[in-house]
């Protein structure tokens, strides 16, 4: 085994690992409050990107990715209060309808995009700054690539911040621990699922505007994405911020090392034998999840 | 419908033409991919098709008779396409089908067409290795675009090669006639690899290429795999220059779609490049613009799709008649038409007798070809190295 190409593959095991942790987290913050499967959070991501893609056009020039990123959060993230104001507040008693409504809401928004900006889809040019790479014993890491690192750490830091030294953090976590107990403590739980649907999808904005920097994007961009997110999702505890990054960074270096021996097609196979096997052992996901919401 | 239709071919006569109209329109299908990952290639083959039949209905139609297109989506997806051309021959009533881009699309309504006798015009170079006589193949077939780019490599002195597709049918077989004619050669395959038709995760694939040190990259990618792969490339700083790329589904168009700056120096081989110098090219080029906008970058399939109507109306005027068995008699028979990639003929199997370029990616985002075939080559659907023994019997 060649070690610059192995060395290498650890780095984009990270990288995929990054990017899926990115679209998957979103989703976890929204089942672990809510069990709400957000069936539309794909098209987060295409927003996002299309967000970018716009701020591009207002804001070109070498920094213009960087106004981008709180450009596609902020409206991703109103788009998401949208949502859940409009849609899934009214259907919170009904899970399965949820899942089936936001699955409309996904068809729309694809169908809106490709209307609005045509099906052939869009293209965000990386900034010069991040052209090139930097070489490491042999491999090469894209600076691109690092920079998604660095937007994923950030967030995920972000995050686990906000959780656990604000105040709102404090709410999410008494809501997450026991609703119903919540409510009878004043604890407007409506407006606490609404921050955090919310912030679930501002997070899969900035994970469309980092998606623009390697791909195309099209109305179907955040499909590619949706499917190793809900498996991030499964595979790291349902709602488990720790289990989601844990997931994240192990299917994402499933995925590099086993492209070592096959191809990108057959990797996707395996991707997927490995969670199923994964969940037959340890059904509960990497991280198990004591929350009294999803004992009930 | 009925009397848009009578309107139509009334209008049709009075402009230009000495013909008889014959009895009412006559139907045609259409059916690209409107939508989904393939739309980026589909939508103008769609354009160029309805383009002939508007240029042959503003001459007096076929037989007299005004075409009426009936346009599908067929949605990037092999059972829609099937689905579609089933509703188009049942329910729309069309005499033939223009249509088709990926090779699981031609898979999956080839039963149909085969079903209900009818005769699909499809496009797009392909793998070879089918004959229907329910097809009329006009695309490049293997001898006629992924031999010539091979050839070409070869004599430019590259002996490592590295094949990346997408993973369907058409890559993998067109990699499976490359392997056998490099190891025929005595050069090296460097690496193999397949994504998924849409995947857009680069960085395996880009990391063996670090390590496997090709001379070139032959890409069988299909659709908006093309831009996250030349993007990512472009990221890691393989740049044509240090890895020359040879594509097989890059054209003018998607070359425009994915900014010239990043394909730039790339190259391709295909029947057509928009930049041939010859009358009836420029004629077709203008015509397209002036429907289509000045914008509108022009591609082999296009041509291939445009020039399939001309074929099947000259091979319905000498089969008087648009009964597909006996249209598709006709079409085989066909003395050379002119066309905007030079005089065009179709051989005994359905497939079209036409020359290979090699062009390379200009930053204006139009091919400078840098090299023909000596002449017109023959389509042999069955490569005599990968598929020995078998050929196409004439139906």
């Amino acid at each position: 085994m060649d070690p610059a190409l192995l060395l290498g593959q650890i780095f984009n095991g990270f990288s995929v690992g990054s990017l899926y942790l990115l679209a998957a987290l979103g989703l976890a913050l929204s089942f672990g409050l809510m069990r709400v499967i957000n069936m539309a959070h794909g098209e987060m991501l295409m927003l996002g990107g299309y967000l970018a893609w716009g701020t591009l056009q207002v804001v070109s020039g070498p920094w213009g990715i960087i106004v981008a990123l709180p450009v596609a959060f902020i409206g991703a993230a109103i788009f998401g209060a949208i949502l859940h104001t409009a849609l899934i507040a009214r259907l919170s008693a009904r899970p399965l309808d949820t899942l089936l409504a936001t699955w409309g809401v996904s068809l729309v928004l694809q169908q809106a995009a490709r209307s609005l900006f045509g099906a052939i889809g869009v293209e965000v040019t990386a900034p010069a700054w991040l052209d090139g790479a930097v070489a490491i014993g042999g491999a090469s890491l894209p600076y691109a690539r690092l920079f998604i690192l660095g937007v994923a750490a950030l967030v995920l830091g972000g995050l686990a911040l906000l959780l656990a030294r604000s105040r709102i953090g404090l709410l999410v976590r008494a809501v997450n621990q026991d609703r119903m107990m919540a409510a009878a403590t004043g604890i407007d739980v409506n407006r606490i699922d609404l921050i955090v649907f919310s912030l679930g999808t501002g997070i899969a904005g900035l994970a469309g505007v980092v998606l623009a920097l390697l791909g195309p994007v099209t109305p179907t961009v955040g499909q590619s994405y949706i499917v190793p997110a809900f498996l991030v999702v499964v595979m790291g505890g349902l709602g488990s911020i720790t289990g989601t990054v844990a997931a994240a960074l192990i299917l994402g270096l499933v995925v590099a090392l086993s492209q070592l021996a096959v191809d990108v097609s057959l990797a996707q196979v395996i991707l997927l034998v490995f969670v199923i096997l994964f969940i037959q052992v340890r059904p509960q996901g990497v991280v198990a999840s004591r929350s009294r919401s999803l004992d009930a | 419908m009925a009397f848009a239709g009578r309107f139509l071919s009334l209008a049709g006569l009075l402009a230009t033409t000495p013909a008889i109209a014959a009895g009412p329109p006559v139907k045609v299908g259409v059916l690209q991919s409107l939508t989904g990952t393939m739309a980026i290639s589909e939508v103008t083959v769609k354009n160029a098709e309805l383009l002939a039949i508007a240029e042959i209905n503003a001459k007096g139609g076929v037989l007299g008779r005004q075409i009426q297109a009936v346009v599908e989506d067929g949605a990037s997806d092999p059972a829609t396409f099937a689905q579609k051309a089933g509703k188009l021959i049942q329910q729309g009533g069309v005499v033939t089908v223009f249509g088709g881009w990926t090779s699981a699309s031609r898979k999956a309504m080839l039963p149909v067409f085969q079903r209900n006798a009818s005769l699909l015009w499809y496009p797009v170079q392909f793998e070879g290795n089918e004959c229907s006589p329910n097809i009329i193949y006009t695309g490049a077939q293997p001898n006629q675009q992924i031999v010539p780019a091979l050839t070409w490599a070869t004599a430019k002195g590259h002996k490592k090669y590295f094949l990346i597709g997408s993973d369907y049918v058409f890559p993998r077989t067109a990699n499976l006639i490359l392997k056998k004619r490099i190891a025929a050669g005595k050069m090296t395959v460097a690496g193999e690899d397949y994504v998924p038709l849409g995947g857009t995760e680069f960085s395996a694939v880009i990391a063996k290429l670090r390590a496997a040190k090709p001379d070139i990259v032959f890409s069988t990618l299909n659709g908006d795999s093309n831009v996250a792969f030349f993007k990512q490339m472009a990221a890691a700083g393989l740049t044509s220059a240090k890895l020359p790329v040879m594509s097989f589904s890059i054209a003018e168009q998607e070359a425009q779609a994915m900014g010239p700056a990043l394909v730039n120096g790339s190259y391709a081989v295909w029947n057509y490049f928009q930049s041939i110098q010859t009358p009836e090219n420029k004629a077709f080029v203008a015509a397209y613009k002036a429907k289509f906008g000045a914008k509108a970058a022009i591609t082999d399939p296009m041509v291939h799709g445009y020039v399939n109507v001309w074929l099947w109306k000259a091979a319905v005027e000498k089969a008087g008649s648009f009964d597909p068995a006996r249209v598709r008699k006709a079409a085989v028979t066909l003395a050379a038409i002119p066309s905007p990639m030079g005089p065009v003929k179709l051989a005994p199997n359905q497939s079209l007798v036409q020359r290979a370029y090699v062009g390379q990616l200009q930053p204006d985002g139009q091919f400078k070809i840098v090299s023909q075939s000596p002449g017109m080559i023959a389509p042999e659907p069955y490569d005599a190295l990968a598929f020995p023994g078998k050929s196409c019997k004439p139906a």
